[in-house]
């Protein structure tokens, strides 16, 4: 039931406007950050009103949203915005990617491949891949501006040259059609290829920092490495224990006092529906009740 | 090219300057300023503090707008050029060496990742080769390799600057604006420094304008000598000649001031 006292998906349409045209503009420049007057939400920054904003200008109706957080759907974060819009606009809710026309993801892309009907919105908490080594403003546009890139494989050097190899495992900076260099939100690099090609549009919201930007489906995308140190889409060398999946994302997670270790997928409905399809992982097979 | 085309490329200056002005409002930054800079040529630009001489440093270099005059640099016009242009010249062709190196170089960045920087601009994506180069440039200017990883913030002011130099070199450019290099330099470290330069200016055949308030430094290293006063240029000619025989008051009285040291 939607709340009568908030316009449709909470934000006024004139905001939603600024911000769709905010939108299509990133699409038409892929991975350019586009500066938009981010809107006060009722959460706090950090917990993704960069991505709020960004679903409640795509929301229609008939949408079916899905939110998580890490790939789960049932942390606090995930499930305080899955209400928000249950509340404000009304729309279906899943946890289900398959089912899902809208994702609102914070850390992850789904396991389960995306389609053209769909719009996954990533939260993000710093946009500028260059501003660890550039803090001024005016000095990373000029670079954006200008294509003059060396300073990402300075940060990628620097990781090499202090651990013998690029150590950079989340927010792995990204080029975009050969042109942006881009900060794909802090996904592991592990999620990187399944930017690259993907049928449905990906948003990017930065809420404190004002700034969406956009993949269009199908877009190239490359992340960005050394000709002697290739980039790896890596993960802890385990299949889970609870599915089996021998290639999605694990969570290492301690099961009791004694340290002992179990890895699952860290999307919880994929690995949910591997169990549902019968697969069975070390822990699922022989204890199930433990695993639970 | 024809043969003929070669001896006329032998026979064009790098740098043609012609009556640069760069004005602050009412006071005078430099005013009409023309030289020609040769290949292989080390200019020193001279003059008291004030006059003008870093103002006309940063012009040639097109981080400052002139009001007035033309840079041409080879057959290309600096100052009409595209900033994509300028900017991808200073990171090949070009070189800018400045007075604080800690203002110039990465901090937060070892010394390895600083002298790789440009490599890397200009499209270096091999690791092992990056490091080797940074090792060898780093050995060129006297610090140990074993120093490669470490920041610049543990070296000294000397390092720094020498850190600086090999960072700015690494790319092989033909022309080096240097602004007071050994300023704030300990008068030891700056004799180490000067030999330093002048090896690698030999070596690589550099055409080198370098700014100084210090006549030592002009005397070991340029070629030739433009002494400024008040923005303007009073008196040019060979080192040795404008220094030992001053045809301009204000030059005789720097020289003397000098000796008088
Ligand atoms: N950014 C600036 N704004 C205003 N005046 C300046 C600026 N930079 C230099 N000047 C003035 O221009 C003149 C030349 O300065 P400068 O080129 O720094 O001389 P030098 O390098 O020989 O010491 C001086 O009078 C100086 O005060
Ligand atoms: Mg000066």
């Amino acid at each position: 039931m939607t709340d009568q006292s908030y316009n449709f998906a909470y934000l006024d349409e004139q905001t939603k406007r600024m911000i769709r045209r905010a939108i299509l503009k990133g699409i038409a420049v892929p991975g350019y950050q586009v500066p938009f007057a981010s809107r006060e939400m009722p959460m706090p920054y950090g917990w993704g009103t960069g991505g709020v904003q960004v679903t409640a200008a795509c929301l229609v109706p008939e949408d079916r949203l899905k939110v998580i957080d890490q790939g789960a759907d049932d942390t606090t974060n995930a499930v305080s915005i899955r209400k928000f819009f249950a509340r404000t606009a009304g729309v279906a809710t899943t946890e289900r990617t398959d089912e899902a026309t809208v994702i609102q993801t914070r850390h992850r892309i789904p396991e389960t491949p995306l389609t053209p009907d769909q719009i996954l919105v990533y939260q993000v908490p710093i946009p500028e891949p260059l501003r660890f080594l550039e803090p001024r403003e005016s000095e990373t546009r000029k670079m954006h501006e200008l294509e003059e890139y060396g300073l990402m494989h300075v940060k990628l050097y620097e990781d090499i040259a202090r651990h013998g190899q690029i150590a950079t495992s989340y927010a792995y900076p990204v080029r975009v059609e050969g042109r942006y260099v881009m900060d794909p939100s802090p996904i592991p690099k592990f999620d990187n290829p399944k930017l690259s090609g993907c049928p449905a549009i990906q948003l990017f919201g930065a809420g404190r920092e004002q700034r969406i930007y956009a993949l269009p489906p199908w877009t190239e995308v490359v992340s960005l490495d050394f000709d002697d140190h290739p980039f790896e889409a890596s993960k802890a060398a385990h299949d889970c224990d609870l599915c089996g999946a021998g290639h999605s994302y694990l969570d290492e997670v301690i099961t009791d006092d004694q340290g002992t270790r179990m890895f699952v997928c860290s999307d919880t409905d994929f690995c949910a529906g591997r169990r549902e399809a019968g697969h069975q992982g070390r822990l699922w097979a022989s204890q199930p009740e433990a695993a639970e | 090219m024809t043969v003929m085309e070669n001896i006329s490329a032998l026979n064009t200056p790098l740098l043609q300057v012609d009556g640069l002005t760069k004005r602050y409002g009412a006071r005078i930054g430099c005013a009409d300023v023309s030289f020609d800079l040769w290949p292989g040529e080390v200019l020193g630009i001279v003059g008291e503090s004030g006059s003008g001489k870093s103002t006309l440093l940063s012009c040639l270099a097109g981080h400052q707008t002139p009001d007035l005059g033309r840079v041409r640099y080879e057959d290309r016009d600096v100052l009409a050029m595209a900033e994509t242009e300028r900017r991808r010249l200073s990171r090949t062709d070009w070189a800018y060496v400045h007075q604080n190196p800690r203002d110039w170089l990465r901090m937060g960045v070892s010394a390895g990742g600083n002298v790789g920087e440009r490599l890397m601009a200009i499209g270096g994506r091999h690791y092992g080769q990056i490091r080797e180069t940074a090792t060898d440039w780093l050995g060129r200017v006297e610090i140990a390799s074993d120093r490669i990883d470490d920041r610049p913030s543990a070296f000294s002011g000397g390092m720094q600057q020498r850190l600086q130099i090999a960072r700015n070199l690494v790319t092989s450019p033909r022309l080096v604006f240097m602004d007071e290099p050994t300023g704030g330099l300990d008068v030891s470290v700056q004799a180490r420094l000067l030999d330093l330069l002048r090896g690698l200016v030999r070596d690589l055949g550099l055409s080198v304008i370098i700014v100084t308030h210090d006549l030592a430094v002009v005397r070991l290293l340029a070629h030739r000598l433009m002494v400024m006063k008040s923005g303007r240029v009073v008196e040019q000619g060979l080192t040795d000649q404008v220094l030992d025989d001053p045809q301009h008051a204000y030059t005789q009285l720097l020289v003397s001031s000098v000796l008088q040291v």
